[in-house]
């Protein structure tokens, strides 16, 4: 719904409040940003009488001028994103496991996949990375990717199972008539159809997964954080003075790494849009993937979720 | 089971921790939420364009970072008013733009029609936002909104590395206490989010279908 619906078009008095009320919104926010910042930045003296410099001089920033320091950020950010790569690898591999476990035809295996999915589901990732250090003695580093690996696997399973289900009849029917046997059928007719069609929801789960490797700080494994902010303030002669801009330059590093992927999950999600035999039927309102059950063979696939992925909808769902 | 009986005291400590930090920071996030989204379907574009940049901003974030911030660097700005309400502050914050993103893709489910029928006979912008659009719009939020809340619930978790009591802490400690019924403990901890979690997908898919009936 497009704003002008709401008003009518604007005359010239209108248009000139709508502006003055843009810059002095503008202004103000600016004005609050500037007066925040100009305040980390004053010198300030502690309660116990002490002059500390403020956030942005330059006795807190030389530590960048040391390449060590980048080179120990590149440390960081490479297991950081190792954590992240090797857990998307096996989130992918246990989400389409689970995918097929969870839209079996025996209810043996159906109904105790449906449970163990929505427990891992219901968990918080913390929790499981605990379990997982506690329970099988292994590393923070591998704690932390099997729980995540686990977790995702058990959203991404859920989402291609979505997928396989919103598929017309029609699909399993005709790979069946030809002869090939039911797991056959969903390997080279269902999944690959199910796969595409959730690519976006997929990619949307991985850049939660990158967010959530952070998690592992907590469980004790050197990831950026750790490595960025706690490992070089403690090193010697460097100290707490450079706490905050190297938290700040660590924050900045997450913020590009997850907004590159984010572009990069947008851009898979135009281009894989409802191309699949979108000619009809396309629900724009996102309607419930199982009323397109037994939809006529032509009316395809329609991407039901898309919409949610749009404002990337409850992303956070880890 | 001794190890949870024992501790009894601290799983009751850590479940309301985990609750209080829910709704509390669920309260925050709303507000905050509802202010955000206002601001992104507002016409004016100043603060469209800082709700744009808020929301981008804060989902970006991991929310480890938002609660390192919060416990480790506030403090040393002379902000102190407890880890307790310090991660309420992160996880307000952190929440705060999926509950904007919520509110506004629920409004801009409402169908153009409706809009354009509530204009045409002659109400003005904030009748036809508080009778028309806005009646259909928070029903349409209602199930996204619980997603989110069954999110933060997963996320209080994140509270207990950095000193506050909730469930995830008493996860920890208690399991460092009796190592030797380290799988019982970390069990019923789940058993207790779970206990959070599913209550509220309960109710949101009993929401969803009255929502479906209606329409």
């Amino acid at each position: 719904m497009s704003a002008s619906v709401l008003f009518d078009a604007p005359g010239p008095k209108a248009r000139r409040r709508s502006l003055i009320t843009s810059i002095v919104g503008g202004l103000a926010i600016v004005g609050g940003l500037f007066a925040l910042i100009w305040t980390l930045g004053s010198e300030r003296t502690t309660a116990a009488g002490a002059v500390v410099t403020g956030l942005f001089h330059p006795s807190r920033w030389d530590i960048f001028l040391n390449p060590l320091v980048w080179e120990r950020l590149g440390i960081g950010v490479v297991a950081t994103l190792q954590m992240a790569g090797v857990a998307a690898v096996l989130a992918i591999i246990i989400g389409i496991l689970f995918s097929f476990g969870r839209a079996a035809s025996s209810k043996w295996i159906r109904l105790p996949v449906t449970v163990i999915l929505e427990f891992f589901r219901g968990m918080p990732v913390l929790l499981m990375m605990l379990f997982v250090l506690l329970v099988f003695s292994v590393d923070a580093y591998v704690a932390g990717v099997a729980a995540l690996a686990v977790y995702n696997g058990a959203i991404i399973g859920e989402a291609l199972r979505a997928g396989i289900q919103s598929l017309p009849r029609g699909q399993r029917e005709a790979g069946l008539s030809i002869g090939m046997t039911p797991l056959a059928t969903r390997f080279r007719i269902e999944f690959p159809q199910a796969f595409r069609q959730m690519l976006p929801i997929i990619v949307a789960q991985l850049v939660v997964l990158l967010k959530d490797t952070s998690l592992a700080y907590i469980v004790g494994y050197s990831e950026l954080l750790r490595i960025g902010v706690n490992q070089i303030s403690n090193a010697p002669g460097v100290g707490p003075r450079y706490f905050f801009s190297l938290f700040f330059v660590v924050l900045a590093i997450y913020l590009a790494m997850n907004l590159l992927l984010s572009w990069v999950a947008r851009l898979i999600a135009r281009r894989s849009g409802p191309r699949l035999g979108a000619t009809t039927g396309v629900t724009p309102d996102g309607g419930d993937p199982k009323s397109q059950l037994g939809a006529e063979g032509t009316t395809a696939i329609t991407l039901p979720l898309r919409s949610n992925f749009d404002g990337r909808g409850d992303g956070q769902a880890r | 089971m001794d190890a949870i009986t024992e501790n009894i005291d601290f799983f009751v400590d850590g479940f309301l921790g985990t609750l209080g930090l829910l709704v509390l920071s669920g309260i925050g996030a709303m507000i905050l939420g509802i202010i955000i989204g206002a601001m992104r379907i507002s016409p004016v574009a100043s603060l469209r364009m800082f709700a744009t940049a808020y929301t981008e901003l804060f989902r970006n974030i991991p929310l480890t970072l938002i609660l390192f911030f919060c416990a480790n660097l506030l403090p040393v700005l002379d902000f102190n008013p407890g880890y307790f309400n310090l991660a309420v502050i992160g996880l307000t914050f952190y929440t705060s733009p999926f509950v904007a993103e919520a509110i506004r893709s629920g409004i801009n489910g409402v169908p153009v029609g409706q809009a354009e029928a509530a204009r045409s006979i002659g109400l003005d912008f904030g009748q036809t936002l508080s009778f028309v659009v806005m009646p259909q719009a928070i029903r349409m939020v209602v199930p996204p909104l619980i997603n989110v809340f069954i999110a933060l619930t997963k996320n209080t978790s994140v509270a207990g590395g950095f000193f506050v009591v909730e469930l995830f802490w008493v996860a920890k400690t208690v399991a460092n206490l009796r190592g030797d019924q380290v799988i019982m403990i970390l069990l019923a901890v789940a058993v207790l989010y779970l206990l959070v979690t599913v209550t509220l997908g309960v109710l949101a898919g009993r929401v969803e279908k009255k929502i479906l009936v209606m329409r």
